[in-house]
């Protein structure tokens, strides 16, 4: 579905050339365009586990792995923060240092900040690479359509959802993806991750 | 003697004349229909629901948005432009049944736009002060016929809307407004365009229905999952088919959209 037209990835070239000098003495993860297959161009806002409230797009800058959650969720979410461990164990000390991982709540109104630090808290996750963080309740359903996730609210609270984890690059392209949850991952995207990383910043 | 129409010239002045009178219909015809809220059973079934949907009441379009009224939208709106929409928010196919970025060309004006993303829809609505419907929204609306505010029962009605389906899907699409309202005020609902619905990636239905209420089934956490409580009803179930295979960023080429609104 998101394939790339070939005259569509030389515009982008083209782009990136004419504006990579004008931007070049300022910080490029934070001036340049953003290419138009990032999922940072959808605008939206959110607020982390520290209360922070800043544009999506300024996860920009080193790649992630991204997945929507829930705080209150009893089956599925405990395993999606053990599917994103399960990875950061794989890798190596430098890569570990060069990768973020995203929780996105699908339930904004009981996730506050403190919600989503009492995971973090109770998870032990270090927040120099983890970011947990709920974007307006307005908002949920296009994060949602940007990571291809698809969720109902059920009447008693809980959520009916599909779990992914979404690999992005510094840019905010997706690379990967993987429906495979708990604390074996898919080598195959484990090999993705490890590649990612391995681009130069 | 009467000038024939297939003059070059007669022809062009009545193309004109033609994109004249549908701009103005078009113009005339800005308008939303009342439905009042009320009880409805849906022909899903939820796991978590029992008892009848609440509906609360909401104002319609009457008939799905036009490429005419889209391409205002996209003029006023260039990121909405094919040629610089962020791809994740719409997939290449996204408005490629016109000429070009900003002209229709052979499409006409009248016709429902299609070839949207939930994205591009979602933002048109909003730029209204407008929403897409939600799936028990549409489907209330469109259990009624012209009559009756739920016609679902009668066999002859469901006989009407599946021929719909079995028409080939190649042919060019009939303009927009052309049916008889239903008894809401409502046109268009069957047999023109599949519709976006804001929640259409709640619609979570598995592919293999032998999977229901299997709990090792790890696709979707939780309860809840779809299942069909009137297994009759196939143009209900061809809707939600199309709508839960979707992603937010895909269009098809007769899928459109139309806004709704809260009312009081």
């Amino acid at each position: 579905m998101k394939r790339m037209l070939p005259s569509l990835l030389a515009a982008f070239v083209f782009l990136a050339g004419i504006a990579a000098p004008a931007v070049a003495a300022q910080s490029p993860a934070v001036q340049s365009p953003l290419p138009r297959d990032s999922i940072y161009q959808l605008p939206v806002q959110l607020t982390d586990q520290d209360g922070r409230t800043q544009p999506w797009s300024a996860l920009r800058g080193k790649p992630r792995l991204m997945a929507m959650f829930y705080t209150s969720c009893q089956y599925i979410c405990p395993l999606i923060v053990d599917s994103g461990k399960a990875i950061e164990k794989q890798l190596d000390e430098r890569e570990r240092g060069r990768i973020g991982i995203v929780l996105i709540s699908m339930d904004p109104e009981r996730d506050d900040p403190a919600a989503l630090k009492k995971v973090v808290e109770q998870r032990k996750l270090d927040t120099s690479r983890w970011t947990l963080a709920s974007p307006p309740t307005g908002e949920v359903r296009a994060v949602a359509g940007v990571l291809d996730t698809r969720y109902r609210a059920l009447a008693d609270g809980e959520f009916n959802h599909t779990s992914s984890l979404v690999l992005v690059d510094a840019d905010g392209r997706i690379l990967a993806r993987t429906d495979q949850m708990g604390s074996k991952p898919d080598p195959e995207f484990v090999a993705k991750v490890k590649q990612a990383l391995r681009q130069p910043l | 003697m009467l000038p024939k129409a297939t003059d070059p010239g007669l022809r062009a002045a009545a193309a004109l004349l033609a994109a004249v009178v549908s701009t103005a219909a078009v113009a005339a015809d800005k308008g939303y229909a009342e439905l009042p809220g009320g009880s409805f059973r849906s022909t899903l079934a939820y796991e978590d629901i029992s008892a009848d949907l609440r509906v609360r009441p909401f104002a319609m379009m009457k008939r799905p948005v036009t490429n005419g009224e889209f391409l205002a939208f996209v003029q006023a709106n260039p990121q909405w432009r094919r040629d610089r929409v962020p791809t994740v928010m719409a997939e290449p196919r996204y408005l490629s049944h016109w000429d070009g970025p900003t002209e229709l060309g052979e499409a006409s004006a009248g016709q429902p736009v299609v070839q949207v993303s939930w994205f591009a829809a979602s933002a048109y609505c909003e730029a209204q002060g407008a929403r897409l419907p939600t799936w028990t929204e549409w489907e209330y609306a469109a259990a009624a016929d012209e009559t009756r505010r739920d016609a679902r029962k009668d066999p002859v009605w469901r006989e009407r809307i599946l021929a719909w389906y079995s028409r080939p899907s190649n042919a060019a699409l009939p303009r927009a407004g052309l049916q008889t309202p239903n008894v809401y005020g409502v046109q268009d609902l069957h047999g023109l365009v599949w519709e976006w619905t804001d929640d259409f990636s709640s619609l979570l239905v598995d592919a293999d229905n032998r999977n229901q209420g299997d709990p090792d089934n790890a696709r979707f956490c939780g309860a809840g999952a779809l299942s069909m409580d009137d297994r009759d009803n196939y143009a209900v179930l061809m809707r939600v088919a199309m709508l839960s295979s979707l992603g937010a960023e895909d269009t098809t080429g007769n899928l459109g959209f139309r806004c709704v609104k809260d009312l009081p």
